[in-house]
């Protein structure tokens, strides 16, 4: 402790000025404030601001409704039959989507429901600008969900030294199958 | 007649300048701070960078409603802010900025001012005692012990250069000063600025209003145009320092390319800027480190520096 107090003592006087150099530099330097309202901020690329909805993705599985932290979706759902499709057939049976909604009010941007999606009919949109005067106004339903699908940035390009996408490769076969290749030297 | 009037629009030029000059060191304040700490302050008020957020400060206090404690001590509470601002404004017409731009030359001038600026930290003491609420009390008993501490080097320090310009006046003392005293009077005009910050409450010597641990001292009661006036009363202090210090120690108009009034205002203007860089650097000293440093080192210093003062004089 003593010795602490000496080194101290050392270079008493010293941090005044270190202080003073600090709010000084700090001047000089350019701030870094953002003036929001008047100039969009730049975001990056895959921001979090509000989730979308593809409906017709969805199959009402639940899975998002039961993996949400906070339970801020609501899903109802009606089962439809379908006649069958020829003389003889079975009738089918699938799922109505009747009210998709997520309250924002509670979602705490976990993304876990757009990682568990199967069908991938939940997206990330950057867009963040929703607030309400009233709190019920952060329920959006369905069809405000889907309108937030228009803001959905494009997936990031894949590296081009990666293998080609799966959805490709398999049109691409399906595609190579059907034409066959035109003799080389011939019009393409 | 003539002299009425000449008196009367002296009057009325240090009043203006009185309004204006510490609404120019709050703005500067508001910018300096934020630019020290990354931010850019005001930038909406006025539309050009903010620069008319003070003049919007002051009609959002002469909006607010006038409150008076039930307990307060009522006419004392309603007196108080005028007791905390004259006294700068009495102070500021004995100060010369150029060779003959003075409100009133008085031939004591230093005495004058130094005892008239004594007369605010009643002001707030009256502040403290009549809000009738513990934390303006504890504030004004703060105040107080900090004026008792600091107002001896500061008139020491005055002393100082008085004794050297062998005047009282501030044109004289003007007018005796050569370029070598800013070394010779050095420690005087640092413990002078020094005590100065200290009894205008200045961060880092704010402990009276501190707010984080008496919400706003002397000042916890007070809303509308009654607070404007003890912040008024702040900023005019600097003003007040500035020039004084400027006047004292820096030789008021004495400047390289001729004597002006631009230099003072321009000494001034530097001080002002360091009063505000000087709060954004340092954190707050506790009262009993307010005390070490009035009475074991600035007194001492500023002793040391009389003798020196003595000395020279008697020998030159």
């Amino acid at each position: 402790m003593v010795k602490d107090s000496e080194e101290r003592e050392g270079s008493r006087g010293v941090g005044l000025f270190k202080g003073l150099g600090i709010t000084l530099s700090t001047m000089t330097k350019r701030s870094i404030t953002e003036q929001y309202p008047d100039v969009k901020p730049e975001l990056p690329p895959r921001s979090r601001g509000v989730i979308a909805l593809l409906d017709e993705n969805c199959t009402s599985c639940m899975l998002c409704a039961r993996e949400c932290p906070d339970w801020c979706i609501y899903i109802d759902s009606h089962k439809e039959v379908i006649p069958a499709a020829e003389e003889g057939g079975r009738e089918r049976s699938r799922n109505v989507l009747d009210r998709f909604a997520i309250d924002f009010s509670l979602c705490m941007y976990c993304g876990i429901c757009i990682d568990v999606c199967p069908f991938d009919a939940l997206f990330w949109s950057p867009e963040f600008e929703y607030a309400e005067f009233d709190i019920r106004n952060m329920t959006h339903e369905k069809e405000r969900l889907a309108l937030w699908m228009q803001t959905v940035p494009p997936p990031p390009a894949l590296d081009p030294a990666a293998a080609e996408a799966k959805e490709l490769l398999g049109v691409r076969k399906k595609a190579e199958a059907a034409i066959p290749p035109t003799e080389p030297g011939g019009d393409s | 007649m003539t002299e009425v009037l000449e008196a009367a629009l002296r009057l009325i030029v240090v009043f203006a300048a009185f309004l204006t000059l510490p609404l120019i060191v709050g703005q500067l304040e508001h910018k300096v701070m934020a630019h020290m700490q990354a931010r850019v302050g005001p930038m909406y008020a006025g539309g050009f960078h903010g620069w008319a957020q003070l003049v919007a400060d002051g009609v959002k206090f002469a909006q607010k409603e006038e409150i008076v404690p039930a307990a307060a001590d009522r006419t004392i509470f309603r007196l108080a802010p005028a007791l905390a601002l004259i006294p700068y404004f009495v102070a500021m017409v004995a100060i010369p900025v150029g060779p003959d731009l003075v409100g009133q030359d008085i031939d004591a001038g230093v005495f004058f001012v130094l005892a008239v600026m004594g007369v605010g930290v009643i002001g707030t003491l009256m502040a403290g005692w009549a809000s009738a609420n513990k934390y303006s009390l504890l504030g004004a008993v703060r105040q107080v012990s900090q004026l008792m501490a600091y107002e001896l080097p500061f008139v020491l320090a005055a002393a100082s250069v008085v004794m050297a310009a062998g005047s009282l006046g501030f044109t004289d003392i003007v007018e005796a000063w050569q370029p070598w005293w800013l070394i010779w009077q050095l420690p005087a005009a640092v413990v002078f600025f020094v005590a100065g910050l200290a009894e205008l409450n200045r961060p880092p010597f704010d402990m009276p209003v501190a707010d984080a641990e008496i919400i706003f001292g002397p000042y916890t009661e007070y809303t509308g145009l009654r607070f404007a006036l003890f912040l008024l009363a702040e900023y005019a202090g600097i003003v007040l320092l500035c020039f004084l210090t400027s006047v004292l120690f820096l030789g008021g108009w004495n400047g390289p390319f001729g004597d002006s009034w631009l230099w003072t205002f321009a000494k001034a203007g530097v001080l002002a800027f360091v009063v505000i860089w000087l709060r954004v650097s340092y954190p707050r000293l506790r009262a009993d480190q307010l005390q070490k440093l009035a009475w074991k080192v600035l007194i001492p210093v500023v002793l040391a520096q009389l003798l020196l003062t003595g000395v020279v004089t008697i020998a030159w």
